[in-house]
């Protein structure tokens, strides 16, 4: 037996490709908007993938440093070191800021990292032009998404950092790239005050009565000097040693220094759950109403398309096509329909993937996954058509 | 007549009544038929007759009220249908020519052609190769590629006539079939018709309005409130 249906879209292709093309480019919304969610779970994983850490030390009781923000002093590293199975330890800073470049702002994650050699958690993995961080102060690593270049100067609050070297795919979990700069210049950037706040918080702590004893003289200049320095970080982070499971050493930590840790997974949870559990279900519920919006628009097309050939249908009705042959045309149409519709999104949804600001990831089990979808929804809207395809009376084809 | 051991088609009173009670419409009241194989009669009667009725009827597409129906050697009504299948009676056992031709746009003439034998369950080599074989007597196998809408109307016709005959049914029911069609197409179209009549002995029945055709029939059947009545006609040659 011939398909009907193949006969009938070679027959009138144009109209099947140029209702299929608009179809497609739904489609490719579609794999667009489940790329967007992958690429955001993907930010996530890269940046957990890229501080190197086994654990993460933050302040007891918060969520940080991601998801809420966490203050330790930054000499505990230093004890941390000193825990069975702790491999590496190391400050870290986060910073979301606007990076001033050439006049123009960039939108970036500033990140504080502790001198050492590459590796060391916090670190840029690895690089694709320059150098690492060699000196204390005002030296820069960026993800090259930001758009500088070697040798570039960048503002940081009211300091100027060159560029000695560019990363990719450093990017924090929203996907802004990050900019890698000294801890102490980091520190500083994050806590320290303008000078017009500094010299009223000076006037102030001397207008105290309770700052200027007379038995403790050098009590209010001890106390400027501690506001005007800032010795916290917003993580440290952990490797441990290969032989160690990195939930015992938590569970040390947790026990002995009385310090939130976290394990990867527990870490993922927190990424996954806090921070882009909004945005997926967004995506999710922009899927359904895509798949909804999709669904109805086949189903109309199949349906005028079928009301269009009411007479051959009740002709083929009246010599004998059995209704399970118009019904197996009818969804064979849509689900060609469907096809069609995929490959023009699949394809329309690969080259617009680079133009979005955010990442886009089109992974395959996703098109494959939409594929079925695709097919599946054609399936359903053309129950409609073999609906009322069964409905037509074959004594329409004749006259009276 | 037909000799009544020869049977193409017979109804005997036939009745089919639309709706119940005070608005009860009989449309046919007792209808009687016979054609014989390889005969050709008109059927000629006033719109409203019940000439729609009685076709829908012959064509198993509407159920009748009462009376009987055989073909061939099968009755296939008798007070209720006979047969379980009626698409497959209409597949296998009766051939249908419309007012236009009404062939399937997306498929060549062959195919179109071919498409009856393949819902029989034929090999499509098998079918098509029968279809080709019709459409070269019917003289249109030079067009055998083409689409339904590159023919002319008579070329149409044409091959809904090959359609009609491809399965070599008992009987063929032609509604109208020269409406569209000037005086030499029309005649052209009932000579064809004639021919495959003798040729594959199929009664058929022409329902028609048509004055130019009407004097080439022998017999025509006449319907008036949805009863028929038969009369000779001129049988006049149509070459």
């Amino acid at each position: 037996m011939i398909s009907l249906a193949g006969r009938d879209i070679i027959h009138s292709w144009g109209k099947f490709v140029l209702t299929g093309f608009g179809l497609g480019l739904l489609i490719g919304v579609t794999l667009s908007m489940a790329g967007i969610y992958r690429g955001m779970v993907d930010d996530a994983k890269v940046m957990l993938d890229n501080t190197g850490a086994d654990l993460w030390v933050v302040q007891q009781g918060t969520q940080g440093p991601y998801a809420e923000s966490s203050s330790l002093y930054d000499d505990i590293y230093r004890s941390l070191l000193d825990m069975p199975g702790v491999l590496r330890a190391a400050n870290v800073t986060y910073l979301n800021m606007q990076v001033n470049h050439g006049g123009h702002d960039v939108s970036a994650m500033v990140v504080g990292v502790m001198p050492g050699e590459p590796g060391t958690p916090g670190h840029p993995l690895y690089l694709i032009a320059g150098r690492h961080i060699t000196r204390s102060h005002y030296e820069a690593v960026a993800d090259i998404n930001t758009g500088f270049q070697l040798g570039e100067h960048i503002q940081i609050r009211r300091n100027l950092y060159t560029v000695v070297g560019l990363t990719r795919r450093m990017v924090s979990y929203n996907g802004d790239p990050m900019v890698f700069i000294p801890l102490k210049d980091a520190q500083q950037a994050q806590f320290l005050k303008d000078n017009d706040a500094l010299i009223q918080q000076r006037r102030r702590n001397a207008d105290n009565p309770a700052f200027n004893r007379p038995q403790t003289p050098d009590l209010v200049d001890a106390l400027n000097a501690s506001q005007s320095t800032n010795t916290y970080v917003n993580a440290v982070l952990l490797q441990t040693k290969p032989d160690v499971f990195p939930e015992e050493v938590a569970e040390s930590i947790r026990r002995w220094k009385r310090l939130q840790v976290y394990t990867r997974p527990q870490m993922e949870a927190i990424m996954f759950n806090k921070l882009i559990d909004k945005s997926a279900k967004q995506i999710a519920l922009f899927l359904v109403i895509l798949a909804i919006v999709s669904a109805t628009i086949v189903a109309f097309i199949i349906y005028t398309l079928t009301m269009g050939k009411t007479r051959e249908i009740a002709v083929l009705k009246l010599i004998g096509t059995p209704n399970r042959t118009i019904a197996g045309m009818i969804m064979q149409q849509s689900i060609g329909l469907g096809v069609i519709g995929f490959v023009v999104g699949k394809i329309t949804a690969t080259f617009w993937a680079p133009i979005f600001p955010k990442y886009v990831l089109l992974e395959p089990a996703d098109a494959l996954r939409g594929f079925i979808a695709v097919v599946l929804i054609c399936a359903l809207a053309s129950l409609l058509a073999i609906r009322a395809a069964l409905k037509i009376d074959p004594a329409e084809a004749i006259s009276g | 007549m037909a000799e009544s051991n020869s049977i193409g088609i017979k109804i005997q009173n036939l009745r089919k009544r639309y709706g119940e009670g005070d608005t009860a419409v009989d449309a046919l009241k007792g209808v009687d038929m016979q054609v014989g194989p390889g005969e050709v009669v008109g059927l000629v009667g006033p719109s409203g007759s019940g000439k729609s009725t009685l076709l829908k009827c012959l064509g198993a597409v509407i159920e009748p009220t009462a009376g009987k129906m055989t073909l061939g050697h099968d009755v296939i009504y008798d007070d209720g249908w006979k047969i379980p299948d009626l698409r497959a009676l209409r597949r296998d056992k009766i051939g249908f020519v419309f007012q236009a031709p009404y062939l399937i746009p997306f498929l060549d003439i062959t195919d179109n052609v071919a498409l009856l034998p393949m819902l029989a369950g034929r090999p499509n080599a098998e079918a098509r190769k029968r279809a080709l074989a019709l459409l070269h007597e019917l003289d249109i196998g030079h067009r055998a590629n083409a689409m339904p809408s590159q023919l002319s109307g008579g070329e149409q016709q044409r091959v809904s006539i090959a359609r009609a005959l491809i399965n070599q049914p008992p009987v063929i029911l032609a509604d109208e079939p020269t409406a569209p069609l000037d005086s030499n197409r029309a005649l052209a179209v009932i000579r064809i018709l004639n021919q495959m009549a003798q040729q594959y002995q199929t009664a058929i029945i022409v329902v028609t309005h048509d004055e130019k055709i009407i004097p080439t029939f022998k017999r025509i059947y006449h319907i008036r409130d949805g009863k028929t009545y038969e009369e000779p006609g001129e049988g006049k040659s149509f070459l």
